[in-house]
């Protein structure tokens, strides 16, 4: 909470009482220097499955399948990919990829990383959801690679674009490697994760390997040259943690790193002044809101009062308030034209996303009549729980969210806190109506479906962030189909009817997809990534 | 003096216990950290999962227990995030902020001394008029607008000094240190007076104070009857007079510079224990949260047992009525 009202003041200030000199790009041609805004909290790549490791794990291990910046598939570690049949993926591997080590790059490298994973001691987030669906791996030769899961699963080449492959014969394989659910005969002793913060111990097959990891202060990466690929523009590339906006902003502006992630949108006009580039892209990540559609006995929706029944079980009120909202108006107001009125739960041209989706009209007037129809003419009150420090802009969306309801009768009134707090609240059931962002790291729709949508399972983990506890049994069936349905053009039609369902039955409240911006100096280049990531060898000079 | 020390520290040990006791409880009111550290994919199991290897999954009397048990054997938990020793990681940012906090407070006495005792000498001049209207400023400018301020003059506008961040360091017997080099002065600067710059409001207001009190005095008449030369007067006989309070306060203000220069940290992005502290809140890690308040607890304790040593060094009355007491 401190943080963010520093941050919030700092930005303010920035903008406001900044005047700005000239800026010169007169860093070293060869050296790379990013502001980044969270910090990556270990360089172990199987540690904690979170964004900022994610990204910095891009730079010195690969994993299977890379990912571009629409996050499509693309080939990394291995070349092809292809079912043999309903449960058996076979993956060729990328011949002459070689270790920072020197070591060679073969299939018992992957079947080591697949065994380590479950065994990364005290981690927040293991990377067990990538390796949970396997029932088998074998290599048939040093550069083939057959893996077997339990039911028919689709997703398989997503789930190897997450974990980075680790050398087998760096840390001490044993001959008799194979992979088996519930370890490993041959596994050695694998590293713990401080093991990674020494440079010696990071032997990976990416463009860079790591120099130095000073927590706090930076992590300095030096290009690898005999890296199989594009060798990238930069020799050297410090990521600096500027955690604060206020900061981050100022460090661009002075020189200091010649590129940051998330400038806030407050500050875009300054830093345009100063002479700098902004580039922003869409994100995979929707704001939404969820309504509490809980049917369970003697439920009683918490802040809302002014009636005995729960009003959101009547789907015309649901769309009363889709359409009570101006996502125009929050688009170009609060959020400075920085994020895309969202109707589908992702943006197109993403897997599974369609494009006649199409975002609720603002109409107040016929969510007023809508709300009459149901029988609340008079309205009702209302607390839509938010937080403040999550996304961008996220108290202020809310804010208007409330002032939008409140024009049509829903008297609401906004109940925000910090990040913390908040979600652990939310996963109580504490808000029948709650503002929230959810991220589809796959980038594909089957993973918002389940995660948003889908009936809340706490047996299968269906419907883990669905906290409205909205269902439609019909449509959990076409999702669980499209789960299971290998061809990519049947299971996208299913996913694309899936979320049709959903939008006819109002089951969430799409707000925007959040627009992620980027700045750096002069003479520079970056593609916007759906994922969010800052990767450095994406970073170009222009001429 | 011996039973006074002892008094003190029985004193010391009760609070100690009872901060552990509040702090780990408010702590553990404040939100469970599996629902902020936890993959958002993770289903039931897995989250699960996570509190068990977190030791979140005990009930809060057997994670008290064992917070105690373990903080007795000089254990204060490890970092959900870092999958470190959470005292380790403190005591790895803690060079950093030491530096700052002690550049910070020699900052404040260069300034704050001399023109206070000026001031006070003076008090009805027009630079001491202004002085001490000065110090007002230093009292009632926030700490994070002076900082932006200072980043936006030196580094944007006049890229004379770093936005930022710590400069290269050195190593001092294993200590990292940057106050050494060249480079990690010009980092140390900008952060260091701004945290210096209330403090001097401080010191200037209670050197003021002090020295008009003192050149009222019999014993500064009659040094200035025998002859004596205004310097010595004003360096021996008024200095040595006047810094009792000023030691007091710059005791207790290192404590609060050491233990919570957090918005200073915050705004340079320097890598010291506020900002690790700050990073903790955000992320719900306890171990390190806990840690840091506990070794704040602690802090302030030494740092007043200091203090009353320095005061009887200064005045031998204290050390008189200890010793009849």
């Amino acid at each position: 909470m401190i943080r963010s009202r520093t941050a919030r003041a700092a930005v303010g200030f920035v903008s406001s009482l900044a005047t700005i000199g000239f800026v010169s790009g007169a860093s070293l041609a060869q050296d790379l220097k990013i502001g980044v805004a969270s910090e990556a909290t270990s360089i172990d790549p199987h540690f904690h499955n979170v964004g900022p490791n994610n990204a910095i794990r891009r730079h010195i291990f690969e994993s299977l399948l890379a990912s571009d910046s629409d996050q499509k598939p693309t080939p990394g570690l291995a070349i092809s990919w292809k079912t043999l049949d309903e449960t058996t993926w076979e993956f060729k591997l990328r011949p002459g990829v070689k270790f920072s080590n020197g070591a060679d790059f073969t299939a018992r490298d992957v079947i080591y990383t697949m065994c380590r994973i479950p065994t990364v001691e005290n981690s927040p987030a293991l990377f067990t959801s990538a390796t949970k669906g396997i029932a088998a791996i074998t290599a048939p030769d040093p550069l083939t690679l057959i893996i077997k899961t339990s039911t028919p699963y689709p997703l398989l080449p997503l789930d190897m674009a997450v974990p980075g492959i680790l050398s087998a014969s760096f840390h001490g394989a044993g001959p008799d490697l194979a992979f088996k659910q519930g370890g490993c005969p041959g596994l050695g002793t694998p590293p713990k994760s401080v093991d990674f913060n020494n440079p010696a111990n990071v032997v990976g097959t990416g463009p860079y390997k790591l120099g130095e990891y000073t927590r706090g202060t930076r992590i300095l990466l030096e290009r690898k040259d005999d890296y199989w690929g594009t060798k990238p523009h930069w020799k050297t590339v410090s990521f600096r943690p500027l955690t604060a906006a206020g900061p981050r902003v100022a460090a661009l502006l002075a020189g200091d790193v010649d590129m940051i992630e998330n400038p806030p949108i407050q500050d875009f006009d300054r830093v345009k002044q100063a002479g700098l580039t902004i580039v922003q892209g869409l994100s995979n990540r929707i704001i939404y809101v969820h309504l509490d559609q809980f049917t369970g006995p003697d439920w009683k929706t918490p802040g809302v009062k002014g009636t005995d029944k729960n009003p959101f079980l009547d789907k015309r009120v649901r769309l009363a308030f889709s359409k009570a909202i101006n996502r125009d108006a929050i688009v170009e107001r609060i959020m400075g034209g920085v994020a895309v009125a969202a109707g589908d739960l992702l943006p197109v041209p993403l897997f599974g996303t369609s494009k006649d989706l199409k975002p609720e009209k603002y109409d107040p007037d016929g969510a007023k009549k809508l709300l009459a129809e149901a029988g609340y003419p008079n309205g009702f009150e209302l607390v839509l729980g938010s937080p403040n420090d999550r996304y961008i802009n996220d108290e202020k969306v809310a804010q208007a969210v409330a002032q939008m309801l409140t024009r049509i009768g829903i008297k609401t009134s906004v109940d925000s806190m910090t990040a913390s707090t908040f979600f652990t609240r939310r996963n109580k059931f504490e808000f029948s109506a709650y503002l929230a962002g959810w991220g589809a790291d796959t980038g594909e729709l089957s993973n918002s479906l389940v995660a948003l949508v889908a009936t809340f399972d706490p047996q299968t983990g269906f419907g883990g962030t669905n906290r409205g506890r909205y269902s439609n049994k019909a449509m959990d069936e076409v999702v669980r189909k499209a789960l299971a349905t290998i061809d990519d053009k049947a299971r996208e039609a299913l996913l694309q009817q899936a979320a049709r369902m959903v939008q006819e039955d109002v089951g969430i409240i799409p707000l925007h997809f959040e627009v992620t911006p980027w700045a750096f100096r002069k003479g520079l280049g970056y593609v916007p990534r759906v994922d969010q990531y800052t990767l450095a060898f994406e970073v170009k000079p222009t001429p | 003096m011996l039973v006074y020390l002892i008094r003190r520290l029985g004193q010391a040990l009760i609070v100690v216990a009872v901060m552990a006791t509040i702090v780990f409880l408010s702590i553990y009111a404040a939100g469970n950290p599996v629902d902020i550290l936890a993959n958002p994919n993770a289903d039931p199991k897995e989250l699960a999962e996570v509190a068990a290897r977190l030791g979140l999954d005990r009930p809060l009397w057997e994670q008290f227990g064992l917070f105690v048990w373990n903080a007795l054997h000089g254990d204060l938990g490890r970092s959900f995030v870092y999958n470190e020793s959470a005292l380790k990681l403190i005591a790895q940012r803690m060079p950093a902020t030491l530096e700052l906090a002690l550049v910070a407070l020699v900052f404040s006495i260069l300034i704050g001394i001399p023109l206070g005792v000026y001031a006070g000498l003076r008090p009805d001049s027009l630079a001491g008029r202004s002085i001490m209207s000065g110090s007002i400023l230093g009292f009632s400018l926030p700490n994070f607008w002076i900082g932006l301020m200072l980043i936006l003059l030196f580094a944007v506008e006049l890229r004379w000094l770093p936005s930022g961040g710590r400069g290269t360091t050195v190593d001092v017997l294993g200590v990292p240190v940057s106050f050494l080099t060249a480079d990690g002065l010009r980092h140390l600067l900008l952060p260091a007076f701004t945290l210096a710059l209330y403090k001097a409001a401080l010191v200037i207001r209670l050197a003021r104070a002090g020295t008009r009190e003192a050149v009222m005095q019999d014993y500064v008449r009659f040094a200035r009857a025998k002859g004596l030369s205004p310097s010595r007067i004003v360096l021996v006989h008024i200095l040595k007079n006047i810094m009792i309070p000023i030691v007091t306060v710059l005791g207790l203000e290192l404590g609060s510079m050491i233990a919570f220069a957090v918005v200073t940290e915050t705004v340079f992005a320097y890598p010291g224990m506020g900002k690790l502290l700050i990073d903790s809140i955000g992320r719900l890690d306890r171990p390190i949260i806990v840690a840091y308040l506990m070794l704040v607890v602690v802090l302030f304790v030494v740092i007043n047992f200091i203090v009353d040593l320095i005061y009887a060094a200064l005045d031998p009355r204290v050390r008189l009525s200890d010793a009849r007491s």
